[in-house]
């Protein structure tokens, strides 16, 4: 089949097959681009009103660049409501969720990739069986279980719970597993212990699984919901997404305001994205998990 | 390894194995106590509510499976609830799979400027539901919104009320969803279509085959594993809708958006009904875990797993 005959075989009329190849590109183009407008235009839309001056957002017709650009809106969600303060409670609760859940991760997952002790693997046949199931399963026991601690309305009460997860287990472990073994023993010999194999060997070694299932637990914490939602009733430990959501229920009809406040609060991981986007791209295409 | 290791004398009395295991549970212990309290005692804890009336001011009343027979017998709303789930699944799942795979395919062409793209369909994925659930409610807007103004201006005299109207918030709701999941969808289909071997394309072309026949016998068939994938977690995923309901319905109007999730939070957590809503939590799970057994099964019929 490789031989020149059979290489003549593809060869349409040069003209007719060029002709194709170029309005097939041109109309993947024009797709992949009315797609990516499609993507932007509510961002847009949001930014407009968020810089618009009080009444203008009512404007008929629409208007797409706000005249004049003002920053009143974030002045006043500012003022009427502790943003500072929602920045910081998202920001600590994502940072020690991320923080946890790393490491507890990759010391499990060491465990089950490379030791041998009894149990381990009908424990890891438990974790996998977790993986199915929904987080509203658990989420009135848990609930319950932070009334009776006395833990609603506090740090722990938002991060504890959350910052176990199965799933960062399993993405290391597989990840442990292609590590070759040689440089572990080599240490092993010299006098290593496991913890040090672990610290100096391992975690260096996995450093791109690691930086993955960081930036997925960064944003799983920064932009969940639910948890906070019921966990939380005084304004002061609201995170970001609930603070957003009593905006809406308060201020309804404010939408500069609600559009500034929505800008402010993407903000932080639009950075993140766009420092580690090759993590977010690779932990997607390699788990398809990251994220839930 | 464990016989160099056992040569070295300054490793104490315990045997090689037992230390071993000593080491395998101190590394296991910290995830093992989390995942214990937070998930396999809570499974449980949430499957004995399930079983009783519970409002967490009294004690909880064990009412065995009553919860489980009224919701199936006698709950027209838990029919609704139902209903809207199933809607919005097979409405969102195919819509989010086919826009994704067709995207995927064009970006797999090698068009330029990838990244920039790449970021302008990863933005939606990255946000947070609140946040986009809140844009899109006021794009949506019938009266100061861009969307219906755009509609207008294209000749449609009366655009939908979207969120305000019985039959339009819940197309609302999946377009929201369908938008904000393409670009990850898109990014499983690619890491798929990269790993199919260019050298099968080589192959069927030097044997004739056209473009839409190399696309039909190698990139669909060889591709199914990785549709298979995105079909499970996204509808894992859509069984679960809930912030985006919240934002922009309230489950309404009429419940006419009620899904099961925001079923389970408001019974839950504004009825304080915990009995009932563990109840509903665990029929969820239950479909969760029947829809992925069936899909395990039906792989068989239509995935192609060898290269």
């Amino acid at each position: 089949m490789m031989d020149s005959e059979g290489r003549d075989v593809i060869h349409h009329p040069p003209a007719e097959q060029r002709l194709v190849r170029i309005f097939g590109r041109f109309l993947a183009y024009v797709i992949v681009t009315l797609g990516a407008v499609v993507m932007i235009v509510p961002f847009l839309w949001m930014a407009s009103t968020a810089f618009k001056e009080g009444g203008s957002a009512f404007d008929y017709p629409p208007t797409w660049i706000p005249n004049p650009i003002t920053l009143d809106n974030f002045r006043e969600v500012w003022t009427i409501v502790p943003f500072d303060r929602y920045l910081f409670n998202s920001l600590f609760i994502a940072v020690c969720v991320t923080i946890g859940e790393v490491l507890t991760s990759s010391l499990a997952a060491y465990a089950f990739a490379r030791l041998r002790f009894p149990g381990r693997d009908a424990m890891f046949l438990m974790y996998l069986a977790t993986l199915m199931i929904p987080g509203q399963v658990t989420i009135i026991p848990n609930f319950i279980l932070m009334r009776y601690l006395g833990w609603i309305n506090t740090y722990e009460g938002l991060i504890i719970p959350t910052a176990f997860t199965a799933f960062g287990t399993f993405l290391l472990r597989q990840y442990f597993l292609s590590i070759p073994r040689e440089l572990e023993e080599a240490a092993r010999v010299d006098g290593a212990s496991y913890f040090q194999v672990w610290s100096r060997i391992i975690m260096p070694l996995a450093s791109p699984a690691i930086a993955t299932l960081a930036v997925f637990s960064f944003m799983g914490a920064w932009n969940s919901f639910l948890w906070p939602f019921i966990m939380v009733n005084t304004p002061e430990m609201r995170t970001l997404t609930v603070a957003l959501r009593s905006f809406q229920t308060d201020y309804g009809t404010e939408w500069g305001l609600m559009m500034a406040g929505s800008l402010i609060a993407m903000l932080p991981m639009l950075v993140i994205f766009l420092m580690a986007q090759r993590y977010f791209v690779r932990g997607i295409a390699t788990t398809g998990f990251g994220g839930r | 390894m464990t016989e160099t290791t056992a040569k070295s004398p300054t490793r104490g009395r315990m045997s090689i194995g037992r230390r071993e295991t000593v080491a395998g549970y101190l590394f296991l212990l910290p995830n093992v106590i989390g995942f214990i309290v937070f998930t396999a005692f809570a499974v449980v804890a949430s499957a004995a509510i399930s079983l009783t009336s519970w409002d967490l001011l009294s004690d909880p009343e064990f009412v065995g499976v009553q919860n489980y027979i009224d919701l199936l017998t006698n709950d027209p709303l838990f029919r609704t609830v139902l209903w809207n789930t199933f809607y919005f699944t097979v409405v969102s799942v195919p819509a989010s799979t086919a826009i994704a795979l067709g995207l995927a395919l064009m970006f797999n062409t090698g068009l330029r400027a990838i990244p920039l793209f790449r970021a302008a369909y990863f933005l939606p994925v990255i946000t947070a539901t609140v946040v986009v659930a809140l844009i899109w409610r006021w794009f949506y807007n019938p009266d100061f919104g861009i969307l219906n103004y755009v509609l207008y201006e294209l000749g449609v005299d009366t655009p939908p009320n979207w969120l305000a109207s019985r039959t339009w918030a819940m197309p609302s709701v999946i377009i929201l969803s369908v938008w904000k999941q393409v670009g990850y969808n898109m990014v499983i289909f690619l890491a798929g279509l990269q790993a199919i071997p260019t050298t099968l394309y080589e192959a069927a072309s030097i044997d004739g085959a056209g473009r839409w026949e190399r696309f039909r016998n190698i990139t669909l068939p060889l591709l199914t594993p990785t549709t298979f994938f995105v079909l499970v977690i996204s509808i894992i995923g859509s069984l679960q809708v809930f912030d985006a309901v919240l934002v922009l319905t309230d489950g309404g109007p009429a419940n006419a958006t009620r899904t099961i999730v925001f079923h389970i939070w408001e019974q839950a957590f504004v009825f304080l009904e915990m009995g009932y809503a563990a109840a509903v939590a665990w029929i969820l799970f239950i479909l969760v875990f029947l829809v992925t057994i069936l899909q395990w099964k039906l792989q068989k019929r239509w995935v192609h797993y060898e290269a």
